[in-house]
C-alpha cells in the first residue's frame, strides 16, 4: 500500500501533539458533541459519557471549534466519525481529504475512528448524503482497497458503518452482512454496527432486523449508533422509515440493542440526534439509558461466567 | 457495472429532478423505487439548502425562507459544491447574487452582505495568531512609525458597502431583517476565540485595506487622508491595534 504524502508539514499525521489523557471508554455511552451543548457539558458535574465528532466539522484551521474540541477531549473520551470520505464512491479517494482526516486522527487521539459504507462524491461534486452502493465482487474490491488506504494513513483499524436502505440495487450479488463480513476479513476493519439502520434497512426491504443480526458478525463491532427515525410512505402507501437523527430512539431498536448486548457484553454505545437538536439534559438522558442497558447487560455476562 | 452506468446515472438523477432514477434500483418484492430514490434526492437538496442557509444568515433573514431556499436551489443548481467542507458551502455566492437579477433588481444589497457573512465565517476558522501588542509599536521612535509595515491577522477583513451591511449582519444574527439604507464599511477581526464586526469612520476602510496590502503605515495614512480629508490617523490607528486586525509579528 501505497503511503500518502501529506500536502505540507503543518498537515503532517506525523507532527507531534501535545498528549490527551487516555480515557477508557468500554463501558461507556456517549453522545453527538454539539458546540451549543459547551455550556451545559462544563456546568455538569457528573457527564459520565464519551463525545463523537463528525471529521467535517474540524476541518478548519483554527479558532473556537478547535478550542472546544481540545477542551473536550481533555476531560472525556473522544471518538471521530468521517462522513464525506465517500469509501464507496467508484472513484480514487480524495486525498486532500484523506490527510485532513489523518491529521485530525493524530492531533485528537479518538479512542475510535469511524466511517461510513457510503458514497458521496461523483465527478467531484460533493452531495452531503451517505449514498447507497451495489454489492458486486468489484465494489468490494474498491472498499477494501479504499479501507486500507485509509488504515495506512491513520495507522490503525476503522471501524466501518452499515448503512440505512430505502432501495435496493438489481445488480448486488452480495448479502449486506456477508458484504460486511468480507470487507472486515479482507481490510482488517472493525465494524461500527448502527441499530437504528438496521431497522430503518430492515422495515424498508421487507426483512428481519432479527436475522440481520443474528448474521452479522457481533464478535468485530468496536461500536454502536443509536438514533431516531422518521415514518415517511412509500410508492404503495407502505412504511417508509427515514434515518434522521432528529428524535429520542424508537423502542423496537431500543429491544434490539438490548437484544445484541446480551449476546456481546458492553460495547461503546453513541446517542446520535443531528437535527431539532434537544437540551444537553435530554440527549444525556438518552446516553444513560444507554448506559443502563449497557450495565445490566455486564451483570448477566458476569453471571454467565461465575 | 458500477463504476460506468450506475454511478452516473444515480448522481445525475440527484442533481436533475426531471431525470429518471436509474433503472436498477428497486424496490422488495417487485415494489416500485420512485418515492425510495426521492428520499435520497430531498436529502441531499435539502442538506445542501439548509447548509448554505448556515453559512449565510442574514441573506437569509433579509429575503424570508422561501425566497432564500429558491435562490439557494438555483445557486447550487448552477454551483454544485466541490468542496466536503460545508462551513465552505458557498464560496463564491456573493458574486452569483451580485448577477441574480432578482436579487439586483430587488435587493441590491445582498451581494455585500454575502460577502460580510463570508469574510465572517472565514474569520471564525481562520487560523490561530495572537494579535500585535501595541507595546511592540510604542517602542518604535515617533518619527520611524511611518516606514512601520504591519502583517495582516489571519482572520482580519475589511468589507465596504454603499448599504448598511453591519446592522443587516447583527439583525440577521438573531433572524431578523433590518433597513439596508446607510452606507457602512465593517472590519472584521478575531482576536482570540470571537469574531468582532466594526463599522468603521471615514477613511478607515482605505487605510486597513492598504495596511492589509503591504503599504507602510506612512503610505495608507497618506492614502485615506486623499480619499477623506476627515480621516482621524490616531484613532484609526488606535482601533486597529485594538481590536487585533494585524498579528504579532512586524
Amino acid at each position: 500500500m501505497i503511503m500518502l504524502q501529506p500536502s505540507s508539514p503543518a498537515e503532517s499525521s506525523d507532527q507531534i501533539w501535545h498528549p490527551f489523557p487516555a480515557f477508557p471508554a468500554d463501558a461507556l455511552s456517549g453522545a453527538s458533541f454539539k458546540p451549543e451543548h459547551m455550556a451545559a457539558i462544563l456546568a455538569d458535574q457528573n457527564p459520565g459519557v464519551f463525545f463523537e465528532i463528525h471529521a467535517e466539522n474540524y476541518m478548519g484551521k483554527g479558532g473556537l471549534p478547535h478550542a472546544q474540541l481540545a477542551h473536550i477531549r481533555e476531560n472525556f473520551p473522544v471518538s471521530l466519525h468521517g462522513v464525506a470520505m465517500n469509501i464507496g464512491g467508484p472513484g480514487p479517494l480524495d486525498r486532500d481529504h484523506l490527510s485532513r482526516f489523518a491529521a485530525l486522527a493524530a492531533r485528537y487521539q479518538p479512542f475510535m475512528v469511524s466511517e461510513h459504507l457510503a458514497w458521496s462524491t461523483h465527478d467531484d461534486i460533493y452531495f452531503n448524503d451517505l449514498l447507497p452502493v451495489p454489492y458486486t465482487d468489484e465494489t468490494l474490491a474498491r472498499i477494501v482497497s479504499h479501507i486500507s488506504q485509509i488504515q495506512d494513513a491513520i495507522k490503525r483499524p476503522l471501524l466501518l458503518e452499515n448503512p440505512s436502505s430505502y432501495l435496493q440495487f438489481a445488480e448486488s450479488s452480495w448479502a449486506e452482512t456477508n458484504f460486511l463480513k468480507e470487507i472486515a476479513r479482507r481490510s482488517g476493519c472493525g465494524l461500527l454496527l448502527d441499530i437504528n439502520n438496521v431497522f430503518v434497512s430492515a422495515t424498508n426491504n421487507a426483512t428481519s432486523p432479527e436475522q440481520y443480526l443474528a448474521d452479522f458478525p457481533l464478535h468485530i463491532v468496536g461500536e454502536i449508533h443509536l438514533a431516531g427515525h422518521d415514518k415517511q410512505a412509500d410508492d404503495e402507501g407502505d412504511i417508509l422509515l427515514i434515518d434522521t437523527h432528529d428524535r429520542a430512539v424508537a423502542d423496537p431498536v431500543w429491544a434490539l440493542y438490548s437484544h445484541v448486548l446480551d449476546q456481546t457484553g458492553p460495547i461503546p454505545t453513541l446517542v446520535e440526534w443531528d437535527a431539532d437538536v434537544p437540551e444537553w439534559a435530554v440527549l444525556k438522558s438518552e446516553a444513560m439509558a444507554a448506559r443502563r442497558i449497557m450495565d445490566q447487560s455486564g451483570k448477566i455476562r458476569f453471571s454467565h461466567v461465575a | 457495472m458500477w463504476h460506468d452506468p450506475v454511478a452516473p446515472d444515480f448522481a445525475n438523477a440527484l442533481l436533475d429532478a426531471s431525470r429518471a432514477k436509474p433503472a436498477s434500483l428497486i424496490g422488495p418484492n417487485g415494489k416500485a423505487a420512485e418515492k425510495r430514490f426521492s428520499v435520497y434526492r430531498n436529502n441531499v437538496a435539502y442538506s445542501l439548502i439548509e447548509a448554505l442557509g448556515k453559512n449565510y444568515p442574514a441573506v437569509k433573514a433579509q429575503c424570508g425562507v422561501y425566497k432564500f431556499n429558491d435562490a439557494a436551489r438555483l445557486y447550487l443548481g448552477e454551483h454544485p459544491p466541490r468542496t466536503k467542507i460545508m462551513f465552505n458551502l458557498g464560496d463564491n455566492f456573493s458574486d452569483w447574487l451580485g448577477a441574480f437579477a432578482p436579487a439586483k433588481a430587488q435587493m441590491p444589497w445582498l451581494q455585500d452582505l454575502a460577502r460580510l457573512e463570508r469574510d465572517w465565517l472565514m474569520a471564525y476558522h481562520a487560523e490561530d495568531a495572537s494579535p500585535l501588542d501595541p507595546a511592540l509599536l510604542g517602542a518604535i521612535h515617533p518619527e520611524a512609525l511611518g516606514e512601520v509595515r504591519l502583517k495582516k491577522h489571519p482572520a482580519a477583513s475589511v468589507v465596504c458597502s454603499n448599504y448598511a451591511i453591519h446592522t443587516m449582519l447583527e439583525a440577521g444574527r438573531n433572524g431578523s431583517a433590518s433597513s439596508a439604507i446607510g452606507a457602512e464599511n465593517v472590519m472584521i477581526t478575531r482576536p482570540q476565540f470571537a469574531v468582532e464586526t466594526r463599522v468603521l469612520p471615514d477613511g478607515a476602510a482605505v487605510f486597513l485595506q492598504q495596511i492589509f496590502a503591504g503599504a507602510t503605515l506612512g503610505e495608507a495614512a497618506e492614502a485615506a487622508l486623499s480619499q477623506s480629508a476627515s480621516f482621524d490617523l490616531s484613532s484609526s490607528l488606535g482601533s486597529l491595534l485594538q481590536s487585533g486586525a494585524t498579528t504579532a509579528h512586524l
